[in-house]
This record gives structure tokens, C-alpha cells and sequence, in this order.
């Protein structure tokens, strides 16, 4: 495919680069020469996809939702089941390419960030399978809102460190993983969970999760012959987005990002970045991001702690900025009312990240015909949520 | 950039170019009032070039304690603008020494990088660093530096390596070392082979070279100056300065608290 970018300098259009402290320069280059020479190597692109298949389950397995589709009218509706991924989620796909990039390398620890959890729980799961030693920053907050994730990744013999930095949340454990890792970057690798970070790291988390638009464009066209009309997939960071979306970009095919407009995008609760942010840097990339007018990083709020993050994925800048994709943003009440459609008509709990893209899709498809068809991605699986649906709908009772 | 023939007002300002002393200190913190006053007791300590750091909300290459200094200063409301707006009212007060603005990147980029090289100039501010521009980021904010005649400081670390060379030999003002991986605050040792890192950064520099990260004793002082011409400190005066926090807050406490500072800090440099 002719879609080249990031040029040499890690650059989407004017997003990206390497906004970095000069200590960083180097490992950042190290990682890039050999994600170059990993990525050239048929012998390190089989070992990755066999990983994927025998470890993970892929490829993941391609719904028609055929109760749901009736249910709504309009367009056929397909889903991409990321949530029947090993640990639950995309995050396996990128995950495991870079643990095997970083065993390639003859690192032997990593590090990673993780808001929720689930990047953690995919980081100290493909630890665990390579027999890597690791370490995952965590936020306070976020540590005391999923104790079960903790648990889990303790399990997996992870070290879990509070960050107690900031809000104590995602973006503050991303801060203290990068600086852990300034400071140990010798023996170290830094597992980033996002299409986010400077260069490589967009480009090469992109690279290892488009392995779900790849998949499903070979699906889709099983199934009907033909590409869908649309296709959805909710945005944090934006790696589930990008997998999915980047086989697709010179298709005529109509792409739709959605980020989280938690209580409304008009109130301070929120984590719309491409709706209501600007340009700026955050975590050594220029993207779009929710800052104060002195440039100061505000906190976001959503529902999902996976669209908890107040920046986005530079490649979604540049698309945004590009008009090759929509940006749409949906509340916390329209998640979970999709999410709930979703189950009760499908027998598929999403989580409430996934439930973003669905309750997008769920309001446009109606205007669409029959003969059309969408496909939205499941990003993950619903169990890591249920003590917080469980709380809101409690309370709505 | 080579050196033009005239002196830009950091040149004019600095007195010598060996045996540097770099304090850093955050504005706004404990108080901007503070801050001023502060900055005249570190050129009355020996300080030859002043450090002035604007808070910022996610300083990636800032340790606990100039982490929580930022985080002081911005719930007293500081930022880039009001950092920039004490400058002349220290300059009014006697200060001489060439002042360094240090602040991250993305307060740069809402601030507009023309009005901020104006401002800076209409300041008196002598030199902008910026910790999270590289080299290869660097090239509009060089273009404007050399517009408006203020250095940009540009900082090196032990394992730039290859890159060492293009930016010692493009430095200006003065080159600042980093003396080991990791984030500001101070180190129970520093490394030992920085002595052959320092000497290769000299070979190709034509500014006085110091080091910082870490340095926190009178000892590392002593050492550093050795192999560098110049110190930067950040953590440990900010700790000296924290332990005086509710004195120099006080209008009426401030000036004994000052002696007091002056006191440590000479201790820590001559």
C-alpha cells in the first residue's frame, strides 16, 4: 500500500516527531533500527504471527449481528471480536510484538503504563510466556479503582508501582514509566500500550494491531464480497482505531473514531480530545490534547478508564486534520445503554470502551439502507467492567 | 549557528566563562514575591547565571523534587507569562547575571514562539532552554533565538554518543552536560567515567560547558568543577529553599530567612 508516513522523523503531516528529553535520543534509536531490521526479518514476523495464533486465538472471529441489525434496521451490522483475544482485549496484538522485539534485543525487563489495567495485564502476561521480568506504573487512583486487575497482574508476577505523581492516573504513570525508564534504559524496554509516545512508537504499535483491519478486510470480504460502508471503533489513545482503520485508508470506505464525551462534551468532564482539544505535546508527540490556555495538561474524565487519557494518537491528529477519518464523541449514558442493546440482543458483553463505537454506530446505522453494511470493532470484552456497570445501574434503579 | 561578532546580552551579562555557578530555581515558589528576592540572594551567593524554571503540569525530565516544586508554584496560579513578568522586576532590584528561562515545550507552543522571543527580550531574559526539544526538533525555535538574539541552551548526555559533536559544536550561551541517565535530584554518587565524556564534549565546544543532575554536595561541587567549567543546581536548592517555605512566604520573615538561605547555599559551592 502507498501509505508511507511517518516519514524518517516520525512525522504524520505536522503530528509526531520526538519531543523528548536528549537522554532519550538513544534508546529511541535503538528501538527504531531494530524495529526496522525485527520488521524485515520473515523469521521475526513468523514468530509474531504464530504467537498470535497458538497464544492469543487469533484471528479473532467475525460476527454477523443479525438480532441486532434486525432489531435496529438499516445497514447489516458485523463485529470484529477483538474481546475474544487472549487476556480479553486488542492490547495482546501489540503486546506481544514488542515483548518479542524486546527479547530480540536481548532486553530482558520491561516496563509499561496501564490506566485500567488491561495494558498491564497484557504486558505482565506476555512477560510471564517470554520469561521477561516486569514492571508496571500505575496511578494510585487507578490502582485503588481496579483492585481485581492489581491482583491479576501480580498474579502474572508482575510488580505493580503506585504512581503517586500528578492526578495519579494514566497520563502521571506514563510520565514516571518514562522517566524510570530514562534512567534504566540499558537493560530495559519500554512497553508503551498505545499508538502514542515519539517515534517509533506510533508507527510500530500501528504495525503490530493492524493485523485487525487486515483480518477483517479478509472477512468481509468472505462474507459478502464486497467492503462495508463504515466502519467504527472507539479512541483513548487510539490503537484499536488505527489497527483497525489503517488496511483501510485508500478503500472507499467511510471510517469512524469515537472518543468519550463522558458527562458531555460541554461540561469539564470529559475526554473528547479531538473534539474540544488543540494542538500541543504530550508524552514527546505533537497531537491534539485537552490543556488549559497556558498549556497546562488537564485531567479527563470518562466512565471507560480506557478513553481516560488526555491525548490522542498523532496518526489520529493527522487524520483527523486530513478529514480521512470522523471523530464523533458519545457520553458515558449512551455506552452503557449500547452496551446493554449489545448483550441482551447478541449475548456479547463489550467493554464499555467498545461500547463507545457500538452506541455510535447504533444511532447512525438506522439512516442507512438495507443493501449497505458496517462493521464495528469490539475492542474488548465487558467482564473488567462489571462491578462499575453494575454501580450505575444500581443507582439508575 | 556560528557566533556573530555582536555580543548578545547573555555574553554581556556572563562575567567569567570558568568556575560557573547555575542555580535553579522555580518561579512562583514558595511565592513569586519570593522568587524575586530569591534570585538576588543567589547572585549575592555567587551565582553567575540564574535558572529560572516555569511550572508545568507533566515535567518529564524533572525528578520528585523539582516535581513538586512545579506542582507548588502552579496552585499559586504562576505560569509562563507571570515567570517571564518577574525577570524586570528582579532586574530592578540589582540583578546582573544572565537569566536562563527554563520551560517545557507545549507552554511554548500556546504562548506562540514569536511573542515569546519578544517577550523574552522585552524581559531582559538572556537564554531559553527547552528540555523536551532534541536537536532535530530545534530548528524553529533556533531560527528565532537567532532573530532576537537570545541564546537557546542545548543539553548533552552521556549516551547522546554520535550526536555529541553537532551539538557541542552548535551550542550557545553555555552546553549543559547531563551527568547521568535519568531525571533531575539528586545521587548519592556520580558516575565515574563522566570525566571522559565531559572532555570530549569540551573538545568540540566553544561555550563554557557545566554539569548538573544530581549534584547536591559540596564534594560533587568540588569534583565537577574539575573536569567542567561550571555546576548547575536544581533540587538541592529547592530543598534548601523548601525548608524555609512558610519564612520566605512571610513578607516580615523573609529577610532572616534569606540570610539563612545564603548561608546553605555558600556552604554547598565555595
Amino acid at each position: 500500500m502507498s501509505v508511507t508516513y511517518p516519514d524518517s522523523r516520525g512525522r504524520f503531516g505536522e503530528y509526531g516527531g520526538q519531543f523528548v528529553p536528549e537522554t532519550l535520543m538513544a534508546p529511541l534509536k535503538e528501538i527504531d533500527e531494530s524495529l526496522q531490521a525485527a520488521m524485515e526479518d520473515p523469521s521475526f514476523i513468523e514468530a509474531y504471527h504464530q504467537a498470535l495464533k497458538d497464544y492469543s486465538g487469533r484471528p479473532t472471529s467475525f460476527t454477523y449481528a443479525d438480532q441486532l441489525s434486525e432489531y435496529l434496521g438499516g445497514a447489516k451490522i458485523y463485529l470484529k471480536r477483538e474481546d475474544l483475544n487472549h487476556t480479553g482485549a486488542h492490547k495482546l496484538n501489540n503486546a506481544l510484538g514488542q515483548a518479542l522485539l524486546a527479547k530480540r534485543m536481548g532486553k530482558e525487563k520491561i516496563i509499561a503504563e496501564t490506566g485500567a489495567g488491561q495494558h498491564g495485564v497484557a504486558s505482565a502476561t506476555v512477560a510471564a510466556k517470554l520469561g521477561l521480568e516486569s514492571k508496571v506504573f500505575m496511578g494510585e487512583k487507578d490502582i485503588e479503582r481496579q483492585q481485581l486487575n492489581v491482583f491479576r497482574m501480580k498474579l502474572l508476577g508482575a510488580e505493580v508501582i503506585p504512581v503517586s505523581s500528578g492526578n495519579k492516573t494514566l497520563k502521571d504513570a506514563t510520565n514516571e514509566a518514562i522517566r524510570f525508564w530514562v534512567a534504566n534504559c540499558e537493560d530495559h524496554y519500554y512497553l508503551i500500550g498505545s499508538v502514542v509516545g515519539p517515534h517509533p512508537y506510533p508507527k510500530m504499535v500501528r504495525d503490530f494491531q493492524r493485523v485487525i483491519g487486515d483480518e477483517t478486510k479478509d472477512q468481509i470480504l468472505a462474507e459478502q464480497g464486497s467492503l462495508p460502508n463504515r466502519i467504527y471503533a472507539c479512541v483513548g489513545g487510539g490503537s484499536n482505531a488505527i489497527g483497525m482503520f489503517y488496511p483501510f485508508l485508500e478503500d472507499e470506505v467511510e471510517l469512524v473514531g469515537v472518543e468519550a464525551a463522558g458527562k458531555g462534551v460541554d461540561t469539564p468532564e470529559h475526554a473528547a480530545t479531538i473534539t474540544k482539544g488543540s494542538d500541543g505535546i504530550i508524552h514527546g508527540s505533537k497531537t491534539y490534547l485537552m490543556q488549559d490556555e497556558h498549556g497546562q495538561i488537564t485531567e479527563p474524565y470518562s466512565i471507560s478508564a480506557g478513553l481516560d487519557y488526555p491525548g490522542i494518537g498523532p496518526e489520529h491528529a493527522y487524520l483527523h486534520a486530513s478529514k480521512r477519518v470522523r471523530y464523533e464523541s458519545v457520553t458515558d449514558d449512551e455506552a452503557l445503554d449500547a452496551l446493554q442493546l449489545l448483550s441482551r440482543k447478541e449475548g456479547i458483553i463489550p467493554a464499555i470502551e467498545s461500547a463507545h463505537a457500538l452506541a455510535q454506530a447504533f444511532k447512525e446505522v438506522k439512516d442507512m439502507d438495507a443493501n449497505q453494511s458496517i462493521v464495528i470493532n469490539v475492542s474488548g470484552r465487558g467482564d473488567k467492567d462489571m462491578s462499575t456497570i453494575m454501580n450505575v445501574l444500581q443507582e439508575g434503579e | 549557528m556560528s557566533k556573530s561578532t555582536v555580543q548578545t546580552s547573555f555574553e554581556q551579562r556572563l562575567q567569567k566563562e570558568k568556575d560557573l555557578f547555575i542555580p535553579f530555581i522555580m518561579s512562583g515558589d514558595p511565592s513569586p514575591a519570593a522568587t524575586v528576592e530569591l534570585a538576588l540572594t543567589l547572585q549575592e551567593s555567587g551565582a553567575d547565571i540564574l535558572e529560572l524554571g516555569v511550572p508545568y503540569s507533566d515535567p518529564l525530565a524533572d525528578g520528585p523534587t523539582i516535581q513538586e516544586a512545579a506542582g507548588r508554584a502552579l496552585q499559586h496560579g504562576m505560569n509562563l507569562k507571570e515567570s517571564i513578568e518577574l525577570v524586570p522586576k528582579m532586574r530592578s532590584k540589582g540583578l546582573e547575571i544572565p537569566v536562563v528561562l527554563f520551560t517545557y515545550y507545549n507552554p511554548v507552543l500556546q504562548y506562540g514562539l514569536e511573542q515569546l522571543f519578544q517577550d523574552l527580550r522585552e524581559h531582559d531574559i538572556d537564554a531559553l532552554l527547552v528540555p523536551d526539544i532534541p536537536l532535530e526538533e530545534s530548528v524553529e525555535l533556533k531560527e528565532y533565538a537567532h532573530e532576537f538574539g537570545v541564546e537557546l541552551i542545548s543539553l548533552v548526555a552521556p549516551n547522546s554518543e554520535a550526536r555529541i559533536r553537532k551539538i557541542a559544536e552548535q551550542a550557545t550561551g553555555f552546553l549543559y552536560c547531563v551527568s547521568s541517565l535519568g531525571v533531575t535530584g539528586e545521587r548519592k554518587e556520580l558516575s565515574q567515567d563522566i570525566s571522559s565524556f565531559l572532555e570530549k564534549v569540551k573538545s568540540y565546544s566553544s561555550v563554557p560547558v557545566a554539569v548538573g543532575f544530581g549534584i547536591s554536595t559540596n564534594e560533587q561541587v568540588h569534583l565537577m568543577k574539575q573536569y567542567s567549567d561550571g555546576v548547575i543546581i536544581g533540587s538541592k536548592i529547592i530543598k534548601v529553599i523548601n525548608g524555609y517555605h512558610d519564612e520566605l512566604v512571610s513578607e516580615s520573615a523573609r529577610p532572616s530567612a534569606l540570610k539563612k538561605v545564603k548561608q546553605e547555599i555558600v556552604e554547598l559551592v565555595q
